[in-house]
């Protein structure tokens, strides 16, 4: 029960720190204040006030979009294991409902895009559609990587397998999985040099032209399920990388928060440093994650560790 | 043997309500209303007895003599006979429903009674063919099978172009079945008779011969099932055909291919492991192609076929899976494959079945077909958008709905395939994993595209801003499968317990293997807890707005004020980004005229995008075939005269050989 509390008190309290984490770590490159740190919780709580605009083009469907799409990446959390080795939803297999859980919410955030008749929505949309259809490779073959060795597409064995005293050994392998599934949550989460969060021309935008026309409590559910996301795809790869104790304890949540953090730290420093990709290489950044994540797998069976 | 009565009796009753539907005469109403009525009866009586005997894991057999020459009548049911029964029989009684309402529209127009008669035929092949043990028999049900869905195809045979898919999808089946006379007579020289029973005791060893029937069967059922390159027929027959055909054609009829396949596994022994690896890169070949070609089409219907090759490559994906378990001696493998492969047979019948359906009504309301000129129609046909969004997301393989369970399966099986077996069979299982994924993604972009553009924005034609809603026949049958398509996905279960006899069957294990029933039971819990996270969060919307201004205005322009619907996103542009990158791919034709001057007054963009497989392979090969055998022409000159040259040299020489043989 105690480890129930702390896995949803985690999933619902952590993700809008991240969201700072990387505002902050850029205002500092670029010289900046910037915002507190805490802002994207004033926002989510700013936005639950206020009422609401609908188009007149929209129908359910556009209300429906954040909706699921928050609920779908909830789920998500809960089937994957956080501060542990256990999540309240995990199950022998659960590794594919993860996975198809984020389809899910894509599906509805696309879909609510298109609904309201936009072709600047539109053009998210398909983007979106596009990139998310090349990052799966990536993220099925490094997740393969991850369960290969364990002989089972469950979280929890998997991870209980992960090889940490033979970290030298298996190194390679499950650093090439590591930064596959880096690549796979800028990707996801709309980052650079995939997307800009902070791009102000619809005409380039991804993430941020879908979700133009929602606004209350509506954009406050699309805000909160971007930083739900973010620290429910940054947890995977932070079990991944670090040895995270199979029965959680203080130990397990002081592991993922520090992991969660520098990862965040580590995507502001990308956005700082990097430009985005111009859209028709974004594909070519998507399949080399998956060649890299592919050479790891082959890696592994060329060592027979399975 | 009272399931196996049921069966038959409703294979009479088909039969039987069609030719009554031809006599009914001019009353086209009443043939509706008849045969309609007697495929819904047959239909529910016969699967309610094929899911109780599979359910009492019902054995049974009948056998009678027969008045031709070779073979018998010999009818039975097991458990890969009940299960894929109960796929035949269910989405047949849902399709005839639907179909009733749909010929209304051709009252008076048309003589409806071939379009009755032939579906009614068409259903009871499919379940003569599943039930047969006699390879004579089970020939004459595939080919009653493959002339009645002819026929139905061309059903609207005064245009053109349905006359064209009609003899494509005729041709494709005839050399189909080529294969499956070469297979039998191939079959029969171990068995010595056309037997099932006698085919599976003779269990060709591994051996050339087996290799020989499995490349033979892999051709001529695949031909029916659409595996690439031999899908060709299919999207051309698809959008031709009456909708509550398509969706009979596309949920069973190429299942029957399916079908077909595994029953021939059973009669070869144990599988070497290199079949497996076969039949998933077709299944990667397979799902990647039908899921691109489907991104590329504009026609609705003929989009969903190409999603019909994508569902057999995912299909044969986790038949590929189960074959490599199957090999290695790996009972847990072997199921998680074959149930896989079942379940996503009878899930597919049911989405695809919805889909069809509502595109008919689509076709029904617009008048056309071609989704650039549709949209905005969910607020006038609500029932059906819902529909098709939720068959949208059960084929994308989604949760909470049936086709990730059976994805789940197959997926599940390629990983644990992935550790547990020798190296290079490990890699080939695990190809179907990225493969299966990118299919999924693909699959989503396609999905959004369509329900996008044709339900969602503003109409873009006004054939598109007066549409309505189906009638209550059409909606019925769509209302009906959505709610299985939802029942499987929250309660796997129970799904599982139907397909895990002939996955065992078809493994050849001993009891079932593994329980997979924990891990149902969680997608049961992951399911309702989402439902629930839902409900939630609509509730806690509804709260927070409640008593707060909520405003109507105008789609946000980014500060354009005079938008029209023309200027909406259209699925071409929506497609192009993800269609980029595989342009090698697709054969693209494009015919572009820039505005020119300094007011252009217009600007033309062209684009088709073909089908790789015909035009680079089949096309050329046909071409190829032609001119060689346009050299015998030579012969035949239309001269009389040559021709009874040519007779009596053959007499001669047949003379001269005869007399030289008994000369010696």
């Amino acid at each position: 029960m105690a480890d129930f509390a702390v896995h949803v008190a985690l999933l619902l309290g952590l993700p809008p720190l991240l969201l700072g984490l990387i505002n902050k770590t850029k205002a500092l490159f670029a010289g900046r204040n910037g915002p507190p740190l805490l802002q994207t919780y004033l926002d989510v709580w700013k936005l639950l006030g206020k009422g609401a605009v609908y188009s007149r083009t929209t129908t359910w469907i556009f209300r429906a979009g954040p909706i699921v799409s928050l609920a779908a990446v909830l789920c998500a959390g809960l089937v994957l294991p956080l501060a542990s080795n256990a999540s309240p939803l995990g199950f022998a297999g659960d590794l594919v409902a993860f996975a198809y859980l984020f389809g899910l919410g894509r599906f509805f955030t696309m879909t609510a895009a298109l609904d309201t008749g936009s072709s600047f929505e539109g053009m998210g949309a398909s983007r979106e559609a596009a990139f998310s259809a090349f990052a799966e490779p990536a993220l099925f073959l490094s997740l393969a990587i991850v369960c290969v060795p364990a002989g089972s597409a469950t979280f929890g064995v998997a991870f209980g397998t992960l090889p940490w005293a033979t970290w030298g050994i298996s190194h390679p392998t499950f650093l090439a999985a590591a930064l596959s599934l880096f690549a796979v949550l800028l990707a996801e989460n709309s980052r650079i040099p995939v997307d800009d969060p902070n791009t102000h021309l619809e005409l380039t935008m991804v993430h941020e032209v879908m979700v133009l026309d929602h606004g209350g409590p509506d954009f406050a559910f699309v805000l909160y399920a971007s930083a739900v996301k973010l620290f429910v795809i940054g947890a995977l790869l932070v079990h991944v990388l670090l040895p995270i104790p199979a029965d959680g304890g203080w130990r397990g949540a002081a592991l993922l928060c520090g992991g969660e953090i520098a990862l965040a730290v580590a995507v502001g420093v990308v956005e700082s440093v990097m430009a985005r990709l111009r859209l028709p290489r974004v594909p070519q950044f998507l399949v080399g994650a998956a060649v890299l994540a592919a050479i790891g797998l082959a890696a592994l069976y060329y060592r027979g560790a399975p | 043997m009272l399931a196996l009565a049921v069966v038959l009796v409703s294979i009479a009753l088909l039969c039987a309500t069609g030719l009554a539907a031809v006599l009914a005469g001019r009353s086209d109403r009443a043939a509706l209303h008849l045969s309609t009525a007697g495929s819904v009866i047959a239909c529910l009586a016969g699967a309610i007895a094929s899911l109780a005997a599979l359910i009492r894991g019902e054995q049974a057999s009948l056998r009678a003599a027969w008045p031709l020459p070779v073979g018998q009548l010999h009818v039975a049911l097991d458990a890969l006979s009940s299960f894929f029964l109960v796929c035949v029989f269910l989405v047949s009684g849902l399709s005839a429903v639907y179909g009733a309402g749909y010929l209304r529209a051709y009252i008076g127009k048309r003589r409806l009674a071939p379009a009755l008669f032939f579906f009614n035929l068409l259903v009871a092949a499919m379940a003569a063919l599943v039930i047969a043990r006699d390879g004579i028999l089970f020939l004459v049900a595939w080919e009653v099978m493959s002339l009645a869905s002819y026929f139905l195809v061309t059903f609207e045979n005064e245009r053109e172009e349905v006359r064209r898919a009609g003899m494509t999808y005729l041709v494709a089946s005839q050399l189909g079945v080529v294969f499956l006379f070469v297979l039998f007579a191939m079959l029969r020289r171990g068995a010595s008779t056309y037997d099932f029973d006698a085919f599976a005791a003779a269990a060709v060893p591994a051996s050339g011969l087996a290799n020989t029937c499995f490349w033979l069967a892999l051709a001529g059922f695949g031909t029916k099932a659409g595996f690439w390159p031999v899908h060709i027929w299919l999207p051309d027959a698809h959008p031709a055909a009456p909708s509550h055909v398509s969706a009979l054609m596309s949920g069973v009829m190429i299942k029957m291919g399916i079908y077909g396949l595994l029953r021939a596994l059973t009669f070869l022994g144990p599988p070497p492991a290199w079949w497996g690896a076969v039949v998933i890169a077709i299944g990667v070949v397979s799902g990647l192609a039908g899921v691109l070609h489907a991104l590329a089409q504009h026609d609705l219907k003929r989009l969903l076929a190409y999603h019909s090759v994508e569902n057999i490559g995912i299909i044969a994906l986790g038949i590929g899976v189960g074959l490599l378990g199957q090999s290695h001696h790996n009972p847990s493998i072997a199921f998680l494959g074959y149930a896989g492969a079942l379940l996503h047979v009878l899930n597919h019948g049911l989405f695809k079945g919805i889909l069809f359906e509502a595109a008919g009504s689509v076709f029904h309301a617009t008048g056309t077909r071609d989704i650039e000129s549709l949209g905005g129609l969910s607020r006038r046909m609500p029932v059906t958008a819902a529909a098709f969004l939720l068959g949208s997301v059960a084929i994308c393989g989604l949760p909470p709905l049936n086709g990730f369970v059976s994805e789940w399966l197959i997926y599940v099986g390629a990983f644990r395939a992935s550790a547990s077996l020798p190296h290079a069979w490990a890699v080939a299982a695990l190809a179907a994993v990225p493969a299966l994924a990118l299919i999924g993604g693909l699959a989503a972009a396609c999905f959004v595209k369509v329900f996008g553009v044709v339900f969602l924005g503003e109409p873009r034609s006004e054939a598109a801003s007066t549409a309505h809603e189906a009638g209550r026949m059409m909606l019925t049958p769509m209302v009906l499968g959505s709610l299985l398509c939802v029942s499987i996905g929250i309660w796997p279960a129970a799904a599982i317990r139907l397909v895990a006899p002939a996955a065992t069957l078809l493994g050849r294990l001993p009891s079932v293997p593994m329980t997979v029933a924990g891990p149902m039971v969680a997608i049961t819990r992951v399911a309702v807890v989402l439902l629930a996270l839902v409900a939630l969060l609509a509730l806690l919307r509804r709260a927070l707005l409640a008593g707060r201004p909520v405003a109507s205005a105008a789609t946000w322009g980014c500060g354009y004020s005079a938008p029209t619907p023309r200027m909406q996103y259209t699925a071409a542009s929506f497609a192009e980004p993800v269609l980029e990158p595989f342009a090698a791919a697709i054969p693209r034709r494009v015919r572009q005229e820039g505005p020119a001057g300094y007011f252009p007054a217009t600007a033309h963009y062209e684009e088709h995008l073909g089908d790789m497989a015909g035009e680079r392979f089949l096309v050329p090969a046909t071409r190829r075939v032609l001119r060689a055998i346009s050299r015998i022409k030579v012969i035949q000159q239309g001269h009389l005269q040559l021709y009874l040259v040519y007779i009596a040299a053959t007499l001669v020489a047949l003379l001269v050989w005869q007399l030289a043989g008994s000369g010696r």
